[in-house]
């Protein structure tokens, strides 16, 4: 099974370091909430670990060829760009193209991969309408549904929930901690500290390009981390209904 | 309509415009006589007419024609924008450059591939400059800036040219070719364009799945395993290399790279992938058919091939437009 592993990771941009030495060791069956507030340093450090971008120390994903990371793991980037009008159907079949030949022929693995990956974001009656006539939120699924399709043991995602109604936050956060249930790997990085502490098995805290605390969600969401790094002061309980976690205010 | 079906369409109404193309012109022969000529070689003016005049300029409308609309639908793809077309990186501004040099010289009336190669070897500078700019890294972004610049550029020193003419037949020589045409063409153009063309053709016709991966951007695009570098290299070499030669033995065609890919686009499902084999059928029926109006509008007046594509050009964008704003409602 494929792991990630980093190791004093750090990406300049100009002088100043956006990710500062970060050591990580995710392993198959985590579901690993990436955290913490803008500019930390979250989607560079997720761009570095699959080597989209230029960097210092390792990384076990980016030292893969391009064909090979492509088949190790899935990439859903923040920006939701859909550019051509293509049908849902086409769109996520594109996340089978690693598995494909070049002639671009879905064989019944990757038609059994794309009905699967429809099914499991609730998409499967959307599947011949044109990707782009969708609102919002349901493109985010689509893209969502394109990874799903990739079938890469290892998901990274960048904050694939933001803009989903609170049913689909629930719904895709329970799909990415089954995915990790499965045995595969999953790195998401979310703004929702209640839906983290809900489903994640484990949180990573950025603050200014470092990692700052890592470890189960109610050690990570202390009270002094929250008011050192997001400035918030906040209520966490563990209920007979999982754990529980509401900010109250900025301190 | 399935794709194969649409390329049959495409396929089949080349085929007919090509057949067309050789039957129709100013010497008034009949089809059979005109047929028989051509297979047989009997009939000296009619074998003439046919394998000297007719057949080369009817390849050359399909060869350009086809290149105009395969690079148009690659440029599309790569820059994921609709508007995008083959003059966008300036390799054609720069063979337009080469051409009037050679007419302004003299060198075009000394051999009659000097214009030509002239034009290629403008190309050939244009594509080096456009690499040296645009980086081996870096995205779409900076491959526009680049061939905005080249084609500025090309432009700026083609009016110098002209603003510098010492000799106003030169001057209206250099105009009339730049409207771009077809006539009087020779199968010494097809045998100098060919290469090139073909070079170009292959280059962009392996894109196709890279171009569809990239409908998710280049981010993820990257991470599909496209090697995004690779790719904008073969699209930016296999566009000069037929365009470039296009350019070289046509003039500039405007409108056609931008045109067919648009009106084929909803018809292949907007996958940027198919859209290239359709798009240079379609360019290549289009410039074949515009050629054979331009030899039955005007037969007397030498009516240019290229006013002809932009004045068809103009309307059709005026009815994307009305296409687009019923869509929003607007």
């Amino acid at each position: 099974m494929t792991g990630l592993s980093l190791s004093h990771l750090s990406v300049h941009r100009g002088p100043c370091p956006v990710v500062d030495d970060v050591t990580l060791e995710v392993k198959p069956g985590e579901c690993v909430g990436l955290i913490g507030p803008n500019g930390a340093g979250k989607t560079t450090l997720m761009r570095a670990a699959l080597g989209l971008i230029a960097h210092k120390g390792d990384s076990s994903i980016a030292r893969l060829s391009s064909a090979e990371r492509a088949r190790a793991a899935a990439w859903l980037p923040q920006m939701r760009e859909i550019a051509w009008p293509v049908s849902v159907e086409t769109l996520v079949g594109l996340g089978r193209t690693p598995h494909m030949g070049p002639a671009q022929r879905p064989g019944p693995l990757d038609r059994a991969a794309i009905d699967a990956a429809l099914a499991r974001m609730e998409l499967a009656q959307f599947a011949g309408r044109r990707a782009t006539a969708l609102s919002g939120g349901e493109q985010a699924r689509v893209l969502i549904a394109r990874a799903l399709a990739q079938e890469a043991p290892v998901l990274i995602a960048d904050e694939p929930i933001a803009g989903l109604d609170p049913a689909h936050q629930i719904t895709t956060m329970r799909i990415f901690s089954d995915l990790a249930a499965e045995g595969r790997l999953v790195l998401v990085a979310l703004h929702d500290l209640g839906l983290a502490a809900r489903f994640c098995t484990r949180l990573v805290l950025m603050h200014r390009g470092r990692l700052v605390a890592d470890g189960e969600p109610a050690d990570v969401l202390n009270s002094d981390n929250l008011a050192r790094v997001f400035g918030l002061r906040a209520f966490m309980a563990e209920t007979e209904d999982g754990p529980v976690f509401q900010p109250l205010e900025v301190v | 309509m399935s794709y194969s079906m649409l390329l049959s369409g495409l396929s089949l109404l080349t085929a007919l415009l090509f057949a067309a193309a050789l039957l129709i012109g100013p010497a008034g022969l009949s089809p059979l006589e005109s047929l028989s000529a051509l297979v047989t070689g009997q009939g000296e003016a009619a074998v003439l007419v046919m394998r000297e005049i007719r057949l080369p300029r009817a390849v050359l409308a399909a060869l350009v024609g086809a290149s105009l609309g395969l690079s148009g639908a690659a440029l599309q793809g790569y820059l994921r924008n609709p508007l995008a077309e083959p003059g966008l990186i300036g390799v054609s501004g720069s063979a337009a450059l080469g051409a009037v040099i050679a007419l302004q010289t003299g060198l075009a009336a000394a051999h009659v591939l000097a214009l030509p190669a002239m034009a290629l070897a403008g190309a050939l500078l244009a594509v080096m400059l456009l690499l040296l700019l645009a980086g081996p890294r870096g995205g779409a972004f900076t491959l526009i800036l680049a061939g905005i610049a080249l084609s500025a550029l090309a432009g700026a020193l083609t009016t110098l040219v002209l603003n510098l003419s010492p000799n106003p037949y030169a001057a209206a020589d250099i105009v009339f070719w730049m409207m771009g045409s077809l006539a009087d063409r020779s199968f010494m153009h097809v045998w100098l364009a060919l290469p090139f063309t073909l070079i170009g053709w292959l280059l962009l016709a392996g894109l196709g799945r890279g171009l569809d991966a990239l409908t998710l951007g280049e981010d993820a695009a990257e991470a599909l395993g496209i090697r995004l570098n690779r790719l904008r290299l073969g699209l930016v070499l296999g566009v000069s290399a037929c365009v470039g030669a296009g350019v070289a033995v046509a003039g500039a065609i405007g409108f056609v790279g931008l045109i067919v890919p648009h009106l084929l686009r909803p018809l292949v499902g907007a996958r940027p992938g198919r859209l290239l084999l359709a798009s240079a059928l379609g360019g290549a029926a289009l410039l074949l058919a515009s050629d054979i109006a331009v030899r039955m509008i005007l037969p007397e007046r030498d009516l240019k091939l290229g006013v002809l594509t932009a004045l068809l050009g103009a309307p059709l964008f005026l009815h994307l437009i009305y296409k687009t704003r019923a869509e929003q409602g607007a």
